[in-house]
């Protein structure tokens, strides 16, 4: 089977043979960012189909199913409408952060997805704090939020951002202490080293009912901080309009939502990276023949597939739930997950040190 | 201790109501054939689209195969309308035997002020008039919406 | 700035804004407007505005006859067109002391209360949109369908019917009527499970309207509340038990009560309400009178002079129907007391000092119909 890191190097060698070292990083620089992007656009993309259609059988009705078949050029469709509409401003609004807060919201959640690893050997950045600076740099986005909702001049806008900007600050306490309860079992930060850790088991199987709880509420904890339903509170479409991006129009607004999406994306990433084995396959201690066939199946099938239950779990609580209210929201954090979270986190150190987990 | 389990039971409690949520929705979502309830219109308009029979869908003056109709010309439907919706053009004419005689020159129905409430039909003492259950009543000019229902060269039905 | 006290500490130094809720907005179903004024997200004020779907109702009725004023009654409350055209005909039978043949009066409770489910099936939807749940208003939205396609084959129309008319039903109904009915009514039972596992019982949703927009007894009689709105708030106001009208004395049924007072007991009010409108259709469906379905009326009604008046329960409260006439085949006067006007009295005092989400809840266990406000 080709392995992605015989591609990476063919290409490093290649380049390497044509130009100086000082180009060769430039280029593999900008040829890392295309591919990224390219990728990530064509994972919106089928995540914005895929909400859709989630929504549209959740709801008792078919979804896009107009454009192409089943729908499917849908997205695209709606990507153009939204480039060729005019981005407007609204008079009085502070036209510079106004502008800048869309791609500020952008740049950041494109920034999380430095340190994590794809498949085998594709990997941006190998950091050996790879799990804190995505937890550090997921939020950032806060403050395009904040100058978005406050930029607009706009009293829905502002309310949204405020509300936005409590939750993020709470959510992210439970979000990175989850985590924690996995770096506190295997010992390292680096990506790299909590995908290779789960070679002989997933850390959600491995590790008892700590890190079961912790998945949940990471999930919960990260479904907040994507500000999707029931955690909407800033968009919160019957309360505020559309909450803080309420005065973008055209690209604009198409940006903030094609930033939800990669957020969503980033988030599954960290959650199957961290809890379900990232791109490892599925095994079964003492199978040997099972654990053979699943080694078969590709590791990016395993990755894709975890990423994309994630989100399924994301999206079937966004059209369920009703929506918090913003002290029921801060009450659900302070006085059920965050001291939940600190005596789960004290049982995980505990049965580390005793060596208990396999 | 009895706070603490209380607070735990408050917690699996909560879980337990959001489950039962979860696995509607997700009944919903592995089961879309039996559930979706959306009518694909343009395409189902002549296949399982179900318009009843009494659908309201525009007033019509019922015609004979001898094009032969049943309104006197009377306007009672006029007077019931409470929009203003018909008018009848009446015309006299002179019988064989001389008399003058009020006969239908045009039953002229605005379907764009119509708002299908029956009244006309449930005012006609000859049941000339009734309703057609057509729905794609959608026209390019608005002066197409003015109709005249009786057709050219059609008369009065007589008394048999 | 004005209103800024500069001698304050610069973290006291707070501000009220005025932010305009509606006539445009997602969660005010219709063009009313609420402006509110906000401390943070804590409600101080609310001035709610009337007017912008005013169309005259009272006044075009005056120069059309009373069979065709019907047709306008349909168009306040259009959620409980039925129940309207129900009011108007009754206060012109009362004038008129025609006797309206049981088979009529049958058929117009049955109606009457579908169109009851109809409404409350739309509100549950519409409520559970406005907490934040996407997915039950379509639910809400399949079920009426089914109630509105009964409507459709029966009827004619779906929405303003205008099938009740002085001196009984404006034409017989299917003869598959009874059994359609029947299997339908298993169905709505069905949904109404459906809606209590999705909703009802769930966590989030019960936190939300727990304690919110909480309307005391005392407070809901002199604001004049009437229907579920008031009977959650434990007053007995039911119409259909203390001035029965069209044979609602001879069914079994009970009035739904709840001392709760908050938005979680109005919510449970209109759903005990759909179950108790499901009792009394099959309490009729299984002797439904034959014989004529519409008493002998005169083409061009004319009422005797005098005042008339007529008092209905919609699927919102009560609606009053006041008729002067001057002898004359067209009302002097008509005035309607509809119930959306006096419950949205309750709207400022009981989310002064809430959260702006608590005003959604309160907003939408209240179930205004703007058109029913402004007439």
């Amino acid at each position: 089977m080709i392995q992605f890191s015989d591609i990476t190097s063919w290409i490093h060698e290649t380049l390497s043979g044509l130009l100086s070292p000082g180009l060769t990083f430039l280029a593999e620089l900008v040829l890392a960012g295309v591919a990224v992007l390219a990728m990530v656009l064509v994972f919106v993309v089928i995540f914005v189909y895929m909400e859709r259609k989630v929504a549209g059988f959740m709801q008792l009705r078919y979804g896009p199913n107009r454009v192409g078949i089943w729908g499917s050029l849908q997205v695209i469709a709606d990507v153009f409408k939204l480039l060729l509409k005019e981005s407007f401003a609204p008079d009085s609004v502070d036209k510079l952060l106004f502008n800048l807060a869309p791609y500020l919201v952008l740049a950041v959640s494109f920034m999380a997805l430095a340190p994590i690893s794809w498949a085998p050997g594709l990997q941006m950045w190998d950091t050996n704090i790879g799990v804190l600076f995505i937890s550090a740099v997921s939020s950032i986005g806060v403050i395009g939020i904040l100058m978005a909702g406050w930029s607009s001049n706009n009293k829905y806008s502002l309310i949204g951002a405020m509300r936005s900007g409590a939750q993020i600050v709470s959510y992210e306490l439970s979000a990175g202490l989850s985590i924690l309860a996995v770096v506190a079992m295997c010992g390292s930060l680096s990506v790299h080293d909590i995908i290779q850790s789960q070679a002989d088991g997933w850390w959600i199987f491995k590790g008892h009912l700590p890190i079961i709880f912790s998945f949940v509420v990471y999930v919960i904890a990260s479904t907040a901080e994507c500000n999707r339903a029931p955690f909407d509170l800033a968009e919160a479409e019957s309360e505020l309009t559309a909450g803080y991006h309420t005065e973008y129009s055209g690209m604009g607004f198409g940006i903030f939502y094609l930033t939800e999406y990669i957020n969503m994306l980033v988030v599954a990433m960290v959650a199957s990276t961290v809890f379900l084995g990232g791109w490892l396959p599925f095994h079964i201690y003492g199978f040997e023949a099972f654990n053979h066939v699943m080694n078969f199946i590709p590791s990016w099938i395993w990755f894709f597939g975890k990423i994309f239950f994630i989100i399924f779990l994301i999206m079937w609580f966004r059209w369920t739930f009703p929506r918090l209210r913003i002290d029921q929201l801060l009450k659900l954090e302070w006085k059920y997950l965050l001291p939940l979270s600190i005596v789960n986190l004290v049982i995980v150190a505990f049965i580390t040190i005793m060596g208990w987990h396999f | 201790m009895k706070t603490v389990l209380r607070y735990l039971q408050e917690v699996a409690l909560a879980f337990r109501s959001l489950w039962s949520g979860l696995r509607l929705t997700l009944y919903f979502f592995t089961h879309p054939r039996k559930e979706i309830i959306t009518e694909q219109y343009p395409e189902n308009r002549t296949t399982s689209i179900n318009i009843p029979e009494r659908f309201a869908g525009e007033v019509v003056l019922t015609h004979d195969e001898n094009n032969e109709h049943k309104c006197t010309a009377c306007t009672l439907c006029e007077m019931a309308c409470p929009n203003g919706t018909i008018k009848i053009i009446s015309a006299q004419v002179e019988t064989e035997d001389g008399k003058k005689k009020k006969v239908l020159d045009k039953w002229v129905y605005n379907l764009g002020m119509c708002t299908f409430c029956a009244q006309c039909i449930d005012a006609c003492p000859q049941n000339a008039i009734t309703m057609k259950n057509s729905f794609e009543l959608s026209v390019y000019n608005r002066s197409d919406l003015i109709k005249t229902l009786n057709k050219p060269g059609s008369k009065l039905k007589e008394k048999s | 700035m004005e209103n800024q006290d500069i001698s304050l500490p610069l973290e006291e130094q707070t501000e009220e804004f005025v932010v305009n809720i509606g006539p445009q907005h997602p969660s005010t179903h219709g063009v009313l407007r609420l402006e509110a004024t906000l401390d943070g997200e804590t409600i101080k004020d609310i001035l709610p505005h009337l007017g912008y779907i005013h169309r005259g109702i009272e006044k075009m009725t005056e120069s059309l006859g009373y069979k065709q004023s019907i047709y306008l009654t349909s168009r306040m409350d259009y959620l409980s067109a039925h129940i309207n055209n129900q009011a108007c005909s009754l206060a012109v039978e009362k004038a008129l002391q025609v006797e309206v043949p049981e088979r009529a009066k049958a058929i117009r409770i049955i109606m009457a209360e579908l169109q009851r489910l109809t409404s409350h099936e739309l509100w549950w939807g519409s409520c559970a949109m406005d907490i934040g749940a996407v997915t039950p208003f379509f639910l809400g939205f399949r079920d009426r369908e089914r109630i509105l396609e009964i409507f459709e084959a029966n009827t004619g129309n779906r929405l303003t019917m205008n099938y009740i008319t002085p001196g009984g039903v404006m034409q017989d109904v299917l003869p598959s009527f009874v059994s359609d009915l029947k299997t339908l009514l298993v169905k709505v039972k069905g949904y109404l499970a459906e809606y209590d596992t999705l909703i009802t019982g769930n966590i989030i949703f019960q936190r939300r309207l727990q304690g919110v927009g909480v309307l005391p007894k005392e407070m809901a009689i002199s604001l004049g509340c009437t229907g579920p709105t008031a009977r959650a708030s434990g007053v007995s106001c039911d119409v259909r038990k203390y001035h029965p009208y069209d044979g609602y004395e001879k069914l079994e049924f009970k009035e739904i009560l709840n001392d709760g007072c908050d938005s979680w007991a109005r919510y449970l009010v209109r759903m005990e309400e759909m179950r108790e409108s499901i009792y009394i259709i099959e309490q009729l469906l299984d002797n439904l009178p034959e014989g004529e379905y519409r008493a002998k009326m005169k083409g061009v009604i004319k009422l005797p002079a005098g005042e008339y008046y007529q008092r209905v329960e919609t699927a919102r409260g009560e609606l009053g129907v006041y008729i002067v006439s001057d002898g004359t085949n067209k009302p002097y006067r008509m005035k309607f007391r509809t119930p959306c006007y006096s419950n949205l009295a309750a709207v400022k005092p009981i989310n002064v000092g809430a959260k702006i989400g608590d005003l959604m809840a309160s907003m939408a266990t209240i179930d205004l119909v703007i058109p029913d406000i402004d007439r």
